[in-house]
């Protein structure tokens, strides 16, 4: 599949991060050249300079044969925009990130396929500012499959683990690791573990309580 | 005539200014006070502060009431998505919207909106002052 995600963000990186993983193709679109630069460093040639609002710039990415364009920057308006461009271009299936919950019904009534619900979105936003809650949901993806961030606490037993020891639950993969210090790596079998790291996780969210366990621990409590 | 607008810039007050003089009902909203001094000196219609994406500040606008809505935010994308509200969600009959890119300007009139670009019609009008109006093709 061809997929282009608009919007080199949190949500872009760990997205595109898991989807090439899964031997797509894949174009992250992002409009500050040092943001897109440094992830450059992680995802190659995966990723363009540009405006996603812009005609030109998803005319230059080859939209029109995209199989899926996902906006997913931090302005509803530039991903409604986004979702519209791709659809006058033939793009079928477009996802948008949704930030404020209210603007679904907007979505809903142009007809763009949305994977994140208001409920969700309001979830994560107080999950982020509660540093209780370790597993904020970031995105859902196909097959009943959701896109996690996890802080591992100090305490975690993966901490100085490398990510090949990790037992994970079935069809869950850690797709990106952001360190304290905010710089991302994708992790290879041998990548250590530390604490204060910011994992993005792939995983079902029936297997939820089974990875807290394992990156986290059993000491914390079960409130998701 | 009952009328929104959302944008007091420059566009935004002029609009405005015409519109009341000739004695229809204006609100203009806008984010910022300041841009309120935009508007003539004997401005008779209402200022709301606001943002015309969000639903509520559009209600507090009246925007159940109105007849016609001009989106003229600096924001393309802004103007699209608070016509499309104005337009899918609170049924307003005319949502006039102003669009600065040309290319998207083309795909939002395809999807029904009625847009004006001021960079094409400004480039056509400046072509035309150097050379001349193209003759009409009879």
């Amino acid at each position: 599949m061809y997929i282009i995600v608009a919007g080199g963000g949190k949500v872009g990186l760990g997205l595109a991060a898991e989807l090439l993983q899964g031997n797509n193709e894949v174009l992250v679109l992002e409009r500050d050249p040092a943001r897109a630069a440094a992830m450059g460093e992680e995802l190659g040639d995966s990723v363009m300079v540009g405006d996603g609002c812009e005609t030109s710039t998803l005319d230059g990415a080859g939209v029109a044969r995209a199989d899926l364009v996902a906006a997913v920057t931090g302005d509803d308006e530039d991903n409604l925009v986004i979702c519209e461009i791709a659809r006058s271009r033939g793009v079928v299936r477009t996802i948008a990130r949704i930030n404020n919950p209210k603007n679904e019904l907007l979505f809903k009534k142009r007809g763009i396929e949305t994977t994140i619900s208001a409920t969700q979105a309001i979830l994560a936003q107080i999950e982020q500012e509660l540093p209780t809650h370790e597993m904020i949901s970031l995105l859902k993806l196909h097959g009943g499959l959701e896109l996690f961030e996890i802080k591992l606490p100090a305490t975690s037993p993966v901490v100085g683990r490398a990510v090949r020891e990790v037992l994970l639950p079935p069809e869950s993969l850690i797709a990106l690791v952001v360190d304290p210090g905010g710089s991302p790596r994708l992790p290879g079998g041998d990548s250590r573990l530390n604490g204060g790291d910011a994992l993005v996780v792939v995983t079902h969210r029936e297997s939820l309580d089974m990875l807290r366990e394992a990156l986290i621990g059993s000491t914390h409590g079960l409130d998701t | 005539m009952n009328v929104l607008i959302m944008g007091c810039g420059r566009l935004g007050a002029q609009i405005a200014g015409m519109l009341d003089e000739q004695g229809h009902r204006v609100t203009v909203m806008d984010t910022t006070p300041a841009s309120f001094r935009r508007l003539r000196e004997n401005f008779g219609g209402v200022t709301v502060l606001g943002n015309g994406m969000d639903a509520q500040a559009l209600e507090r606008a009246g925007v159940g009431e109105i007849e016609a809505f001009f989106a003229v935010t600096q924001g393309d994308n802004r103007n699209y998505f608070a016509s499309q509200m104005a337009k899918q969600v609170y049924q307003v009959p005319r949502v006039l919207c102003r669009i600065y890119d040309p290319g998207r300007e083309k795909i939002f009139r395809e999807l029904g909106l009625e847009t004006f670009s001021p960079t094409s019609m400004g480039a056509r009008v400046m072509v035309n002052m150097l050379l001349g109006a193209p003759q009409e093709a009879s």
